[in-house]
């Protein structure tokens, strides 16, 4: 235990440095996700066949493979096919790519749940809306989107929960996130080696983060049950 | 008396079924007309094609004589003539269609206050015109016999209170004809009582309408004429004593048998 006193003094500021890193991934990929998976959802609710086609089969391949091997093709895949690496050397190059593949793999989930929260609203409510004068563009935003909001908050409050996590997989292309962080100290960094217990330890800030955001989106939901 | 509604040789067909096969009938303002007849015949999609959700394949439809609709006339059918023109009609669903995250006033408000942002003065009258909004729902709530529950939202509401906030909404932006689709049909038996009660007030307050119904008791009482409907032609027409007492087509006497019976 003296050890573990001993070494947190390096460990902890080394650990806070990954978990920065984790954060700024888990926002961007919000910030990106989200628009992009309601333009990708309008696409797979197209009326032109070909372009609906062509989205579902997107959808299918990025939510039917595995999001690490997703970030290895992305990241690798230009330098050694093309033999042209686009996304640059180094800790900003790991990050664009990783951000990349989290933003795409992510829109793909959201554009899901999206469509499922459109298509949950009765077309009664549109009709209601017509009949009553009001333009397609009142009916959306008067009408149906205060409801789509409600439907998708639950299912949006799981996956934003699984990317917290699911950043951790940005570690296979070495991007210095909390995981990697830890790892370091089992590897030997500054002055540590053969140290387990940091990694281990990285839970704690997934959980205490997750904790937080289980109570923000909960209270987001309690907002919204004020009608049904 | 000039007819306040006049449709001519209505047909609709959804991919190969001809749902409605040449429908004309006129109507008298203020005036109750109820059409009455099996599933299928066509009635509801009548009443879609006079609020412009469907769009007849055929026909014209004229409101105090001025044409609102023809279907040989394209430019009749872009989306913004439509609006403007479904504003002759208000219509009542079956399954009421408030809006779930407004309360009741919010829901009579809404149509007329989205309107009223298209006015020219709105800017300056903004709050006047909100007012003036404002008292007019919650003189239709009264009407309706709900003033204490302009606060409730849908959900908190029973279903014969949600279908009279529907006919509030329908009422606020003051339509020429109010349309009825089977408005009691998704009610238990004891709450369709207090929503036939405020149509027959409607009628007595000599507002134009158009209702479809099963309630043959109703359509025979509120009524100032009678559709029968029969496989999308209208079969047979008249005031109400005629029509229940006297029907003349084999079709009518067959289906009020059947009313009878049940």
């Amino acid at each position: 235990m003296d050890l573990i006193r001993q070494q947190m003094a390096i460990v902890i500021p080394a650990l806070n440095a990954g978990f920065l890193q984790t954060m700024r991934l888990f926002f961007v990929t919000l910030l990106g996700a989200i628009p992009l998976g309601l333009l990708i959802a309008m696409g797979s609710m197209s009326k032109i066949k070909p372009l609906q086609m062509l989205v579902k089969i997107v959808v299918w391949i990025v939510r039917g493979s595995p999001l690490m091997i997703q970030l290895l093709i992305i990241y690798y895949f230009p330098g050694l096919v093309w033999k042209t690496p686009i996304w640059g050397g180094g800790e900003g190059g790991r990050f664009l790519a990783a951000s990349v593949a989290f933003i795409f793999n992510y829109a793909c989930y959201f554009s899901e749940i999206y469509r499922g929260g459109i298509q949950s609203i009765p077309v009664g409510q549109e009709e209601a809306g017509l009949v009553l004068g009001m333009t397609k563009r009142q009916i959306f935003f008067k009408v149906k989107l205060l409801q789509m909001i409600k439907a998708i908050v639950p299912p949006m409050s799981n996956e934003i929960i699984t990317l917290v996590k699911d950043t951790s997989l940005s570690r296979i292309i070495a991007l210095q996130e909390i995981i990697w962080a830890g790892q370091a100290f089992m590897k030997g960094s500054q002055g540590i080696s053969g140290a387990i217990w940091p990694l281990f330890f990285t839970a704690v800030y997934y959980l205490a983060c997750n904790g937080i955001l289980t109570v923000l989106l909960g209270r987001l939901e309690k907002k919204l049950s004020y009608f049904k | 008396m000039a007819a306040i509604l006049e449709v001519e040789h209505i047909r609709k067909s959804f991919g190969n079924t001809e749902i409605l096969k040449d429908i004309s009938f006129s109507m008298d303002k203020g005036s109750t007309l109820s059409i009455i007849g099996s599933s299928g015949s066509g009635k509801t999609t009548l009443l879609r094609c006079l609020n412009f959700l469907e769009t007849p394949d055929e026909g014209i439809i004229r409101v105090h004589g001025e044409l609102i609709f023809n279907a040989q006339d394209h430019a009749s059918r872009s989306e913004a003539e439509i609006r403007k023109r479904r504003l002759h009609f208000g219509l009542v669903f079956q399954s009421f269609n408030l809006f779930p995250q407004y309360t009741a006033l919010q829901n009579v408000m809404l149509a007329e206050e989205l309107l009223a942002r298209e006015r020219a003065d709105y800017k300056e009258r903004r709050k006047e015109l909100h007012a003036e909004i404002e008292n007019h729902a919650k003189a239709l709530l009264a009407q309706m016999g709900l003033s204490d529950r302009e606060g409730n939202y849908p959900h908190q509401l029973s279903g014969g209170q949600c279908q009279r906030v529907a006919i509030a909404r329908a009422l606020a932006l003051n339509p020429d004809i109010l349309c009825f689709d089977e408005p009691t049909s998704a009610l238990d038996p004891e709450l369709t009582g207090e929503v036939l009660k405020v149509i027959r007030e409607l009628a007595m307050r000599n507002t134009t309408m158009i209702i479809v119904t099963h309630e043959m008791a109703f359509a025979r009482d509120v009524a100032d004429t009678v559709i029968f409907m029969d496989d999308g032609r209208i079969c047979e027409q008249g005031n109400p004593a005629e029509v229940f007492n006297n029907p003349k087509e084999l079709r009518t006497q067959q289906f009020l048998a059947r009313y009878r019976e049940g």
